[in-house]
């Protein structure tokens, strides 16, 4: 028993998760404002995938990693607006648009990489994000290393937590993201523009989702794979229902993800050499199904959600 | 009077060939109450929608104290300080009081001014009587209360005139009395409010002048609602003399539908606990009570929806063993739910396929699994002719009918079958005048033929005029049963809020 406890508070350890929660909160928070909004943004996984893309581009033939980020971000709300475009101003629905965003996006992902790249034996790679100790709390043991020696994308993932919590609860304009995707038209009649407070919500997602692919493609992994997403963008959705639309919760599940994540590639490479290492892939997916059908049974979604708004003509 | 507070002149709208409004005029000045009278489709909502801003008007102007305005979104609206309380509230369940309040209002350096919001709506309270928690989420509230908010958020946003559409429908009859002395206490203050209503004795209490409207233009102004009949208005309103509908001596039989200690689990809404009772021949039993008592358990057993827990039901006689639609409907039972669009009709169907579902199984209309379309159609123009249904054949859409309309089909359908027993709730929710006075009509010729009747309602001014006894249910249970002769609107009252215990 020891010797696993040991093991899960190794500082390495708390670090991973860190480090894999990161992606997941700003994707999650990005899917929770355009939810809240009443919007679904199922163009997440193509949005993350083109944003790794354009980032690692930007800063390979620049040489800059924060123009790389401000790129991907960039792009991550121009995604947010095309589905917004779809969604908001055409009431089109929601589930198809998204379905289409993500094919479109991780088709223009690809297409450009190799219109850029070219077909490489070996993928081309930047010198990423490398980890910024903070002075002082980095001292802290066990807690300082593990948080406080991170990229600087994940203290502004630290950051985004409350920081979404009080756009979202304390300023007028979080309450009428509320109120838009609770009830429309009560938005409406009272002066609230549906159509423009959707917009904004969906691209405001997309920015977040596109810090989160910068994350990966920047600092996780410093090259663009095809794979380099490879279903965070699901998770993040299962994440919002899980963290019941709330910031906190939203990123507190992305947290718990994190932590089976990093437990299966400990277990991987624990020398459980005899289960192929498949199995343990898996293990955090079905966490998050079953996590899911658990949690989710008194969860309510926001009343507007998938419901696109006409004002009522004749 | 002083100069007029808002002014609409000469306002036309058009909807294709449809003139919904056609160079009406109307006033309101400040501290003066307006009530707002037609029946449906005489105009009423969209005058109100071009005065709030959602329809632009194509003809005619809107003067803001003699100044004219241009609105054209509920914002301008807003800004032009005219408040709305739609029959449908726009409030957000989830979100508290405080946050229904103050959704589109400008923040306290970029954060909600939630001490500002708060002091506002202690003001607003304490001036006009209308007490909210301010932090409870809007779906713990009363439609009372909820319609409250609706009103504080008006006043919130600083109107000067407020529109409240069709407000005591919803209400009991308790309630309205506190709605009605806000709304003076409001218009004490020099507000101007447009009430608009069918209820004629609700206008005449409340308004100081009323503007009446009929297909689209002013057909007339009354300018002493207190001292003018009921009567006098409905002719207003329909062009011609109504005359309510006689109900003659009732001369009941047998039983024909008896509840005996019928008690549902709450499965579904409020539970039903040790109810009795008993419709004859030949009688109309009003249901009476505030929305929520356990109306919809009682419709749902007594149309075999659902089975109770305990108690026996029998109809004409033979006990009731497996609650089924089709069980009753088989021992003759009749029902016009509650609901038109939802439970009456498949919307998205033509017609005659809705008039024919409760009996599609019988040999009428079927034969060996295979439906028999000639006679569906058949039938249905039958009772189209019949019922004078207004719409352009039996294959029509069911839900492009007019609500009158639907209301005579469903009847058709039940009526043509002869039912023992009818039950029927909300029978005239919506509908004008005109199409309740024939709705009515038809319930007294089956009380005549020997029909029993029972009729679950709100409407107490309705129950008093058709029922020959009125029982009131409370939390579940039958708090007393009234013969109409000793009713009141006032003792109905009492019963619906419990008070006067189980009589």
């Amino acid at each position: 028993m020891s010797a696993v406890f040991e093991q899960i508070f190794q500082v390495g350890f708390l670090a991973a998760i860190i480090r894999i929660a990161t992606p997941l909160a700003f994707a999650t928070l990005g899917e929770m404002f355009s939810e809240r909004a009443g919007v679904l943004n199922l163009g997440i996984e193509g949005i993350m995938l083109l944003c790794a893309m354009t980032g690692f581009t930007a800063t390979s033939l620049s040489g800059s990693l924060w123009l790389g980020v401000l790129v991907a971000v960039l792009t991550g709300m121009l995604m947010g607006a095309l589905h917004a475009l779809f969604t908001v101003a055409l009431g089109l629905s929601q589930h198809v648009c998204g379905i289409g965003v993500t094919l479109f996006s991780s088709g223009l992902a690809y297409f450009l990489y190799r219109l850029i790249f070219g077909q490489q034996s070996v993928p081309p790679s930047i010198k990423g994000f490398q980890t910024l100790p903070i002075p002082v709390l980095s001292d802290i043991p066990v807690l300082g290393p593990a948080v406080f020696n991170q990229f600087a994308l994940v203290y502004m993932a630290i950051i985004a937590i409350p920081l979404a919590a009080f756009v979202l609860y304390r300023t007028p304009w979080g309450l009428s993201v509320r109120m838009v995707g609770e009830n429309p038209r009560a938005a409406d009649s009272a002066g609230v523009s549906v159509i423009a407070t959707r917009f904004q919500a969906v691209i405001l997602g997309g920015a977040l989702m596109g810090l989160a692919g910068a994350f990966l493609s920047m600092a996780q992994f410093n090259a663009f794979t095809f794979g380099v997403v490879s279903g965070r963008g699901w998770v993040a959705i299962a994440l919002v229902v899980f963290g019941r639309w709330d910031p906190w919760r939203s990123a507190g599940a992305a947290l718990l993800f994190a932590f089976v994540d990093a437990l299966q590639l400990r277990m991987q490479a624990s020398g459980l050499g005899h289960i192929p290492y498949e199995a343990f892939l898996m293990l955090p997916f079905i966490f998050t199904i079953v996590a899911m059908a658990v949690m989710s049974r008194n969860a309510v979604a926001p009343s507007a959600l998938l419901k696109p708004f006409r004002r009522e003509e004749r | 009077m002083s100069a007029p507070l808002i002014e609409m002149r000469g306002i036309t709208k058009t909807f294709g060939a449809l003139k919904a409004n056609e160079a009406v005029d109307l006033s309101v000045a400040p501290g003066e109450i307006l009530g707002l009278l037609g029946e449906n489709g005489a105009g009423k909502t969209t005058l109100m929608n071009v005065l709030f801003g959602a329809y632009a008007p194509d003809a005619g102007e809107i003067l803001i104290q003699g100044r004219p305005v241009r609105i054209t979104s509920s914002a301008d609206a807003l800004a032009a300080g005219i408040g709305m309380v739609h029959q449908h509230f726009h409030l957000a369940p989830r979100l508290t009081v405080l946050e229904n309040l103050l959704i589109g209002i400008p923040g306290k350096s970029g954060r909600i001014d939630r001490t500002g919001g708060l002091a506002r709506l202690a003001e607003i309270s304490s001036q006009h009587g209308l007490t909210l928690d301010p932090d409870l989420p809007v779906s713990a509230l009363s439609v009372g209360e909820q319609q409250r908010l609706e009103i504080v958020k008006a006043l919130f946003r600083g109107a000067r005139l407020l529109i409240l559409d069709e407000p005591t429908a919803v209400l009991a009859p308790s309630e309205v009395e506190g709605l009605f002395s806000a709304l003076r206490s409001m218009a004490a203050q020099g507000l101007g409010i447009i009430f608009i209503s069918h209820k004629l004795n609700e206008v005449r209490a409340l308004t100081h002048r009323c503007t009446v409207l009929r297909h689209g233009r002013v057909a007339g102004r009354v300018d002493d609602p207190a001292n003018t009949t009921s009567a006098a208005m409905a002719q207003l309103m329909c062009g011609h003399e109504i005359v309510p509908p006689a109900r003659g001596p009732s001369v009941p039989g047998a039983g024909v539908l008896t509840l005996d200690g019928i008690s549902t689990s709450r499965h579904s809404g409020t539970a039903l606990r040790d109810v009795s009772l008993a419709v004859r021949a030949g009688e109309i039993l009003g249901i009476a009570g505030v929305s929520g008592n356990g109306q919809r358990a009682l419709a749902e057993v007594i149309s075999g929806v659902r089975a109770p827990d305990a108690g026996r039901m029998t109809i004409a006689g033979q006990t009731v063993s497996r609650f089924s639609p089709r069980e009753v409907q088989a021992l003759g039972l009749g029902r016009i739910p509650e609901d038109r669009m939802t439970t009456g009709l498949v919307t998205n169907l033509p017609l005659a396929d809705s008039m024919v579902l409760p009996r599609i199984g019988t040999s009428a209309f079927s034969a060996r699994g295979l439906l028999k379309p000639d006679a569906i159609r058949a039938f249905a123009e039958e009772q189209i002719k019949a019922y004078d249904i207004r719409c352009p054949g039996p294959m029509t859409r069911a839900g492009a009918l007019s609500g009158g309309n639907l209301q005579k089909a469903l009847l058709a359908r039940e009526l043509a079958f002869d039912p023992k027993v009818l039950i029927v709730s909300q029978p005239t929710r919506g509908l004008d005048i005109g199409a309740a006075r024939f709705i009515h009509e038809k319930f007294l010729d089956m009380r005549a033929k020997g029909c029993g009747i029972i009729v679950i309602g709100e409407d107490m001014e309705e129950l008093l005029v058709l029922c020959d006894r009125i029982a009131v249910m409370y939390e579940g249970r039958i708090a007393g049963t009234l013969d109409s002769a000793d009713a009141t609107v006032a003792r109905l009252g009492l019963l619906m809020t419990g008070a006067e215990g189980h009589g």
